[in-house]
């Protein structure tokens, strides 16, 4: 598939797919309890009548049209429609407070909203006053807005068939704008989050998006016969590019659910071969799946049991094409019709050819659920200001710490600090007004901080996300010292709920450590135990030896890996109370505030960094109602085993 | 807003009385719903607003007063008569088949549209399969203005209360009646299942210029939502007016306070 620059746009994508395939289903909406589909050919029919509505209400070059609502047909319509006249497309967040559309319909200078319904048109008419370069609001669904008689709002189809009447009188009008359309021009703007300050508008000019999404296609082979469910926000780059742009380019039919609440079912009725879903949709999709095995009979369980067991130990292995003896490949095809095969169909997940998840870190069981039953799901790392595609996992290489290898195109180097930059074609062409941001964000050469640190294991070559660049320190020689990424290998042990780990501009890495009170009460209790509370149990010999074998079980993992593992725990403490946000030491999130806790604790600190054993520590405790007490404690503190760092090796970690 | 779109007397009740055997449930009741409008009764419990609807809805029959229903008066009316001429309701209790899926709950409420006879019904061919297509669309649109798709097939009787009041609001509105009766329709919900529930009786009223009887207990819904609001008490009519008129009336309030009865 060359890129053909003739096909530059979406408009010109669209009218492609009128000449190649008028008849296929483009994009599909349940409606009335019924899948409703549209050609490419109706859908060019549609979205020629919009978009010189759109012209009749003056929407022009480079200007913007916001587009609010549930994933809908008509709205990812009015985002060609926009590009057909050059106009840009900016999504909004549709679950957003009127407040925080606000800020970004004003940002955006949106001159025209296209949204889905009465509860987006009172959020419009809400904020309206402070947007006063609002000129027009569009909905979609009438209901509800029969007696709303403001001049400025419309209904869709008013607007379409005005459309069609100008299209009548100009009939060479839509053409033209659309052969006007150019490689350069911003093709959509989407703002990103941001953890601070307000959202910045990204531009990615139409290069960026079709490139970026015709290379995601080539590397995973991608064809116009995929099934793709839009149901994730249209304001996320990821759905842009999934749903929309990637829709566009390799000519594959979307389908729009009909409900936010009906995504399970309708996932199931549509049987996606391409997916994506954040971690949480996997967890909770385990969730169901175990709950409702509970309730099942006991025979059904013990089929269940017995074939989940068979495919955790040879399911990744088929799915990666390794060869597994032939007793146990055979059972894994009985197991695909009894269990893996219903199974998937419940999940809507029978057809699913290649599933991808990002975000943030999956669960490595959960992952390995998936992959076992023959789902091959992957990591990608990717970010708006890139159309996404930053890494993704290869076929047959996937790991539950990395995120795989470049993308095509993008090229990826570690800064000096450790924070991974990239080059791409999708790299995005600034933030909107924002040259400061644009200039402190992406080099003169094109190279985009992510933020995040990162390295490329030794192992395998994938790149691997360690922490936030801001967060990664240095041990004092120079080991990278990654606390967050530490902290998360220790939580994924059941028997710790926090760890705080210490060690930038110091000699070694130590840890504090909170012990959740019920795993390890468990535990204690089936060895007949006895513990007065958490701050007793805490403090015993039996339990310290239960997190040394989980610590040095972290420091044997560090120490495969030359960069990290010189910060290997060297020593740490089991804390006397639990990190409590009443106290500032956790956010109310529940995130550790490691320097709070590093100040408050300053004398465990210390302790840690002499040849101490125990240390003697009081602290000021609030009690839920307000109180505050003192607590005293004398501390154990423990030595870890240490592992001697391998150089780089090939080996594959055990 | 809404003040426009009301039209003239649909109903007209006049000297109504109902009494099982000693106990005078109804004494000597008038008033008027016109096309269009929300008209609430309230009253403490045991005041007769249940009954109230009953006799409306043809349920039960009163020993004196009579009913105009579009101009025409009758003494008494069977249920299935007032279903016919556009009367549909809820019940205070849920009166749902809790076996059968909410879309087939819902069906149940086209019964009386369904005109082909149980021949045809039963080969499912030619005129009946037209009908029950039309029907199953009309059945969807409820599904869909209700906002219930994802329980389109779930059995009613596994659903939530607030749910359940739902599906049994869909069943009345799938007979396309002129006029609404609901009894209590948030009785037992949550605020945010009542402001829910509270959107479907406006959207129902300017969307498809239902007339809606409503009993409701939360009076800050009633004084929201209604034109106008009957008042009864021990089967008398305390008040009768706008919200407005209501709340600011003397012997309502009292009514509510519970100032002691004269006995009778």
């Amino acid at each position: 598939m060359e890129h053909d620059t003739a096909l530059d746009t979406f408009p010109k994508l669209l009218h492609s797919h009128v000449k190649l395939r008028p008849d296929q289903d483009a994009i599909r909406e349940k409606a009335l309890g019924i899948w409703q589909s549209w050609s490419w050919a109706e859908a060019a029919t549609e979205i020629r009548a919009l978009a010189c509505g759109l012209a009749s209400l003056g929407l022009k070059r480079s200007e913007k049209l916001a587009i609010i609502g549930d994933n809908r047909p008509r709205l990812y319509w009015s985002m060609t429609a926009a590009q057909a006249l050059g106009a840009v497309p900016v999504p909004l967040y549709q679950d957003a407070v009127a407040d925080e559309m606000a800020y970004v319909l004003d940002n955006a200078d949106v001159k025209i909203a296209l949204v889905e319904d009465q509860e987006q048109v009172d959020k419009m008419l809400e904020i309206r006053d402070r947007c006063p370069k609002l000129e027009h609001i569009i909905f979609d669904d009438t209901r509800g807005l029969r007696h709303y008689e403001q001049d400025f709002l419309h209904d869709y189809e008013k607007i379409q068939q005005l459309g069609v009447e100008f299209d009548h009188d100009q009939p060479d009008f839509y053409d033209q704008e659309v052969a006007a359309g150019s490689a350069d021009e911003t093709s959509i703007m989407l703002y990103t989050s941001g953890t601070t300050g307000h959202p910045k508008g990204v531009m990615l000019s139409n290069n960026n998006v079709i490139i970026t999404a015709r290379n995601g296609i080539i590397r995973e082979g991608l064809t116009s016969q995929e099934e793709v469910l839009a149901y994730l926000p249209m304001a996320w780059v990821g759905d842009n590019l999934f749903s929309y742009a990637q829709s566009y380019v390799a000519g594959f039919c979307v389908s729009c659910p009909e409900d936010a609440t009906t995504v399970a079912s309708d996932l199931r009725e549509i049987g996606p071969t391409y997916y994506f879903a954040p971690p949480r949709v996997y967890e909770n999709m385990l969730t169901q799946v175990m709950i409702r095995m509970e309730d099942a009979a006991k025979i059904k369980r013990d089929i269940f049991s017995y074939f989940m067991e068979h495919a955790r130990k040879v399911g990744v292995k088929i799915l990666n094409r390794e060869s597994v003896s032939l007793k146990d490949s055979l059972l894994y095809k009985l197991g695909n019709i009894l269990v893996y095969g219903p199974l998937k169909d419940v999940l809507g997940l029978r057809r699913t050819r290649l599933a991808y998840t990002a975000g943030e870190a999956i669960g490595p069981e959960i992952f390995d659920f998936y992959r076992s039953l023959g789902i091959n799901i992957k990591q990608l790392y990717g970010q708006t200001e890139c159309m996404v595609f930053i890494c993704v996992q290869p076929d047959g290489e996937v790991f539950a710490d990395t995120v795989g290898t470049p993308a095509i195109d993008v090229e990826i180097k570690i800064d000096d600090n450790g924070e991974i930059m990239y080059r791409s074609p999708g790299v995005f062409q600034s933030y909107y007004k924002n040259p400061e941001s644009t200039a402190s964000t992406k080099t003169e050469d094109g190279w985009v901080h992510t933020g995040d640190a990162g390295f490329f294991d030794d192992k395998n070559g994938h790149l691997k996300i360690i922490d936030r660049a801001k967060d990664v320190g240095k041990l004092n020689d120079g080991t990278l010292f990654a606390p967050k990424y530490i902290e998360n290998k220790l939580k994924f042990f059941s028997f710790i709920k926090e760890a705080v780990v210490y060690g930038n501009e110091r000699d070694f890495s130590t840890a504090f450590i909170n012990i959740d009170l019920d795993a390890v009460g468990n535990w204690a209790e089936r060895r007949n135990m006895a513990y007065s509370g958490y701050i007793d149990l805490a403090g015993q010999d039996e339990i310290y030896q239960l997190i040394k074998d989980c610590i040095d079980k972290v420091n044997q993992d560090l120490s495969q890996d030359s960069r990290l593992g010189n910060s290997q725990i060297r020593r740490f403490l089991i804390l006397h109370k639990e990190l409590d946000a009443d106290d500032g030491e956790l956010t109310r999130t529940r995130k550790v505030r490691r320097n709070f806790v590093g100040d408050r604790y300053d004398i465990l600190v210390d302790a840690l960094y002499s040849d101490r054993n125990q240390c003697h520590v009081e602290t000021q405790v609030t009690f839920e109602d307000g109180r505050t007490g003192m607590l005293e404690a004398d501390i154990n503190i423990w030595d870890a085993a240490i592992y001697p760092v391998s150089a780089v090796t090939q080996d594959a970690a055990a | 807003m809404i003040e426009h779109k009301i039209g003239g007397e649909m109903l007209k009740v006049e000297n109504i009385s109902l009494s099982f055997g000693i106990m005078k449930v109804l004494d000597d009741i008038s008033f008027d719903i016109k096309r269009g409008e929300i008209r609430s009764i309230i009253g403490p419990n045991g005041a007769g607003k249940s009954s109230m609807l009953n006799v409306i809805n043809g349920f039960y029959h009163p020993q004196q007063g009579s009913i105009t229903f579009k101009g025409e008066t009758r003494k008494q009316m069977a249920p299935h008569v007032a279903a016919s001429h556009g009367i549909a309701r809820t019940f205070q209790n849920i009166a749902l088949f809790k076996g059968m899926s909410t879309l087939d709950n819902i069906m149940t409420g086209r019964n009386l549209k369904m005109k082909t006879n149980l021949f045809w019904q039963a080969l499912h061919i030619g005129p009946a399969r037209t009908e029950e297509l039309e029907n199953r669309e009309a059945a969807e649109r409820i599904i869909d203005f209700l906002d219930i798709q994802a329980i389109r097939k779930k059995p009613v009787g596994k659903l939530p209360y607030g749910l359940q009041k739902r599906v049994e609001l869909g069943r009345a509105l799938a007979a396309e009646p002129e006029l609404l009766l609901l009894d209590e329709p948030m009785a037992g919900m949550n605020s945010e299942e009542k402001e829910d529930m509270c959107r479907f009786v406006l959207d129902v009223n300017s969307e498809f210029g239902t007339t809606i009887a409503l009993i409701e207990h939360d009076m800050a819904v009633v004084m929201d939502l209604s034109d106008r609001v009957l008042v009864l008490d021990y089967g008398k009519q305390l008040a009768d007016g706008l919200p407005d008129e209501v709340r600011n009336n003397q012997t309502v309030i009292d009514a509510y306070l519970g100032i002691p009865h004269e006995q009778d």
